[in-house]
């Protein structure tokens, strides 16, 4: 159980109409072992400083895309942040290994619930396959993909008062993360990180 | 050949070495000739009489002044001038020539010499005081402009004064003339008019001047695209100059001004698209001659007759130049030309012009004045020219500054409002700043010391208010303990550096974003412990170098990532930079060789930087979105087995 760097790296282009991520991003600045990084406010320009955001990559043992999911994708910077800084020969290629053995993970939001993201739903996949163009960016680069850590229906989430659990869930998450109790061993088949967050709560740490 | 090759030279010295030491001693380049006249001539007495002949040759200098300020003229503005022109101009003329001419009358001289007498001293010095004018950058003044109406007016009214004062001719002079065999008079020797009736003359007169607008119009064109087309610039120059020596020969011949002509010609070409070439060619002639031809107006300071009447040439000078002020200024006064603009009008024309001297050796040829009054008083010209530059500084050194402080000193204004942010100087680059802070919802506090400025935004809704921000009190009225920002928009870059270094140290909770003037600007400003710098041209000069790269045919988007690599290198050197200036700074040596010698390493980076592909082939600008090698796909094959 070594303690892990964690690297969250956020990005909401309009974080002033944010009800969730911008919260969850500014709990967990103050945690310990997490470095917090505003993509958008640090990049306005989206000029994107790739050496910067390579040492950070290497500082660090877990990566964590943090983001509201866009047209089934993450907000421009991300992906221009994957353009720039994933380059050859520094997370792929011959002697691109910066990335090996580093875990991987999307904390994201999504407007439409759960139940859209099926077969007979009317976005038509599972949020896991909508997300397969990551986990094979983390495969190629010799990273290891936890599941992501999601909350669907997020537009109404404060209504219905499911908020408190997302963010106690996500607080848990992130001291689990750092002092590496998280074991992608124990996760067993969990399409979310939610459900292994749940299952924990509920089994008194056991996995399903 | 020998003497040719000496007079030149002690010319050449004399205005090399005095002109420069007049300009930086602030007294600008007419008196520097004048002064070099002086040396050359009845101080040293190096050249003599032939200082006569050269200014004759030398006057040609002002022909071609007058053609230059004709390129400068369109029709159209030339126009839109008429009423100054013909009001101000033609008022100044005809007051001046009756008030001099009245006081000549006063002092025992007849009736047709005191008209002579009014009329040479009515004219200023169209060479100095176009020449100061531009110099000081005073051109586009409300008072200088003014001041070239009335100077243009003068110069058209010489020709119908060269046609007057013969007229004026003293019997008992024109006897004596006539025992001397009536030799001196060669200005009508070369004559196209000569004897013609008044009828013909007048034709001739207007077939001239339109022969010259309508040939300037339509053949100077065809000609000089043929000139353009040889590729030869010395031929090129030597066709300028043609035209400009052609038009004065013709003028010459119908009797005309060849300044007028050359105006008018300047004017007709003034729209064409050889205008910047001919002005280029023409300048260095013009400058020389002018030069020259002031330096012979002080070499011909007749020494002597100065020291016997002394007082007398003294006291008429400072007469005739306070009339003329006088005049000048009450004018100004009819045509509301108003604060420092009125006294610069009032101060540049008091002088009596180069025309004098013209109109004198003409009036002296048609006996109109006897030469020992002539010398006498042509001399109270070029003194009076002579004085014109102390005037100027008077004007800069005195004047100027009370009307600065006149309209910015009174009480500065009730600040009612504290706002969160206090913005220090409203010119262009303030408003901008202000206006997008106040369409967020910003509350912004404005400072501006130039009372006209305030009043302008205050007429389209701006909160500004009138007060020098670099004051303590005012900055502490205007909320600056309470607000979070200081803008520093001032355009006096000490006072700017002041004004940081002030607020940084005693309100150290303030940010401060300061514009820089240049680099070195910026590098105090630095020092002063600003929080923001920005280079007031920067970003636009980045822009247009980009632009100029999508012109070139560079893909934009690839422009841009130039840009931005480009500024990131520049920033990263900006403070390799300043330290080197800092520590340079505190040997008290700035931008010294070891500060320039960093520059242009640093420089020669960026250029390694922008276009070297790097050893992995990844070049550094062009790093983002650079394709992995070609065949770079059967590696990850091989991994996967």
């Amino acid at each position: 159980m070594a303690e892990k760097s964690v690297l969250l790296l956020y990005a909401h282009p309009s974080p002033h109409r944010s009800e969730i991520n911008q919260p969850m991003f500014e709990a967990a600045c103050r945690v310990n072992g997490v470095t917090a990084i505003d993509l958008y406010g640090e990049y306005p320009r989206l000029n994107i400083d790739i050496d910067r955001e390579q040492q950070r990559l290497v500082d660090h043992d877990v990566v964590i895309f943090q983001f509201p999911l866009y047209w089934y994708s993450t907000p421009s910077i991300l992906k221009e942040w994957q353009d720039l800084v994933l380059e050859y020969n520094f997370a792929y290629g011959s002697e691109g290994t910066a990335l090996h053995g580093k875990r991987f993970l999307c904390a994201l939001t999504a407007g439409a619930g759960e139940e859209a993201y099926h077969t007979d739903g009317y976005n038509h996949f599972p949020l896991n396959e909508l997300l397969r163009p990551l986990e094979q960016t983390a495969n190629l680069t010799g990273m290891e993909w936890l599941p992501p850590f999601v909350l669907f229906g997020a537009r109404t989430a404060a209504d219905d008062g499911r908020l408190d659990v997302h963010r106690s869930q996500w607080q848990s998450l992130l001291e689990q993360l750092t002092s590496g109790s998280l074991e992608p061993g124990n996760l067993g088949e969990f399409c979310t990180l939610n459900q292994y967050l749940e299952g924990a709560q509920s089994t008194g740490g056991e996995a399903l | 050949m020998t003497e040719y090759f000496l007079q030149a030279f002690i010319y050449l010295v004399a205005a090399v070495i005095t002109v420069p030491i007049a300009k930086r001693l602030g007294l600008g380049s007419v008196l520097g000739y004048l002064i070099a006249g002086v040396v050359i001539g009845p101080v040293t007495g190096l050249v003599g009489a032939e200082t006569n002949t050269i200014q004759h040759f030398a006057e040609f200098g002002v022909v071609m002044m007058l053609f230059l300020v004709g390129l400068e003229l369109e029709p159209k503005v030339l126009w839109e001038m008429r009423n100054r022109l013909i009001g101000l101009g033609g008022l100044q003329v005809s007051i001046t020539t009756v008030a001099i001419g009245a006081i000549a009358l006063a002092l025992g001289q007849v009736w047709s010499v005191s008209l002579a007498i009014g009329l040479i001293f009515a004219l200023s010095s169209t060479a100095i005081v176009l020449q100061t004018f531009s110099e000081k950058g005073v051109s586009k003044t409300e008072g200088a402009q003014n001041a070239f109406s009335v100077l243009l007016f003068q110069d058209i009214a010489v020709i119908p004064m060269l046609a007057f004062i013969p007229l004026l001719a003293l019997p008992e002079l024109v006897e004596a003339a006539q025992a001397l065999a009536q030799s001196a008079d060669h200005h009508e020797s070369m004559s196209l008019v000569a004897g013609l009736p008044g009828w013909a003359y007048a034709l001739v007169i207007i077939g001239a001047i339109i022969g010259l607008v309508v040939g300037g119009h339509f053949l100077t064109r065809p000609l000089l695209t043929f000139v353009a087309s040889s590729g030869l610039r010395e031929i090129f120059t030597a066709t300028a100059l043609m035209l400009v020596v052609g038009i004065a020969a013709l003028m010459s011949l119908v009797g005309l001004s060849p300044a007028l002509g050359t105006f008018l010609a300047g004017v007709v070409l003034a729209n064409s698209e050889f205008r910047h070439e001919l002005e280029s060619n023409i300048e260095p002639f013009k400058g020389l001659l002018l030069g020259l031809f002031f330096i012979t107006v002080g070499a011909g300071i007749n020494f002597g007759i100065l020291s016997d009447n002394l007082w007398a040439i003294l006291g008429l000078t400072l007469g005739v130049m306070a009339l003329k002020g006088v005049v000048l200024y009450f004018l100004a006064r009819l045509f509301k030309i108003s604060g420092s603009d009125r006294w610069l009008f009032t101060l540049s024309l008091a002088q009596a012009g180069e025309f004098g001297f013209v109109l004198l050796s003409f009036s002296v040829q048609n006996h109109v004045l006897p030469t020992e009054l002539a010398q006498t008083l042509s001399l109270v010209v070029a003194l009076s020219m002579l004085l014109t530059p102390a005037l100027f500084i008077l004007y800069d050194k005195v004047i100027l500054p009370r009307f600065e402080d006149r309209s910015n000193e009174g009480q500065p204004d009730e600040i009612e409002e504290m706002g969160t942010v206090i913005i220090a100087g409203m010119g262009r680059f303030g408003q901008i700043v202000n206006r997008m802070l106040v369409g967020i919802g910003v509350n912004t506090v404005v400072l501006d010391y130039q009372a006209g400025q305030v009043d302008n935004l205050r007429k389209i809704n701006t909160r500004a208010y009138f007060g020098d921000a670099t004051k303590p009190d005012l900055l502490h009225t205007a909320g600056i303990a309470e607000c979070e920002l200081l803008v520093v928009a001032i355009d006096n870059q000490d006072a700017a550096v002041e004004l940081v270094e002030y607020v940084k140290h005693t309100y150290p909770n303030v940010a401060v974003l300061a514009r820089a003037f240049d680099r070195g600007h910026g590098y105090r400003l630095r020092q002063a412990g600003a929080d923001v710098i920005q280079s007031e041209t920067y970003c636009s000069a980045l822009e247009i170098g980009t632009a100029a790269m999508r012109k070139l045919g560079c893909h934009p988007f690839v422009a841009e990532q130039q840009k931005n690599s480009f500024k990131r290198i520049d920033a990263e050197q900006s403070d390799i930079l300043y330290k080197a200036w800092l520590a340079d700074t505190e040997e008290g040596e700035r931008f010294d060789t070891h500060y320039r010698d960093l520059f242009m390493q640093l420089e020669e980076q960026i250029k390694t930087a922008m276009n070297t592909d790097r050893v992995d082939r990844h070049s550094l600008s062009d790093r983002g979105w650079t394709p992995p090698p070609k065949g770079y796909t059967d590696a990850l094959k091989d991994k996967e087995d």
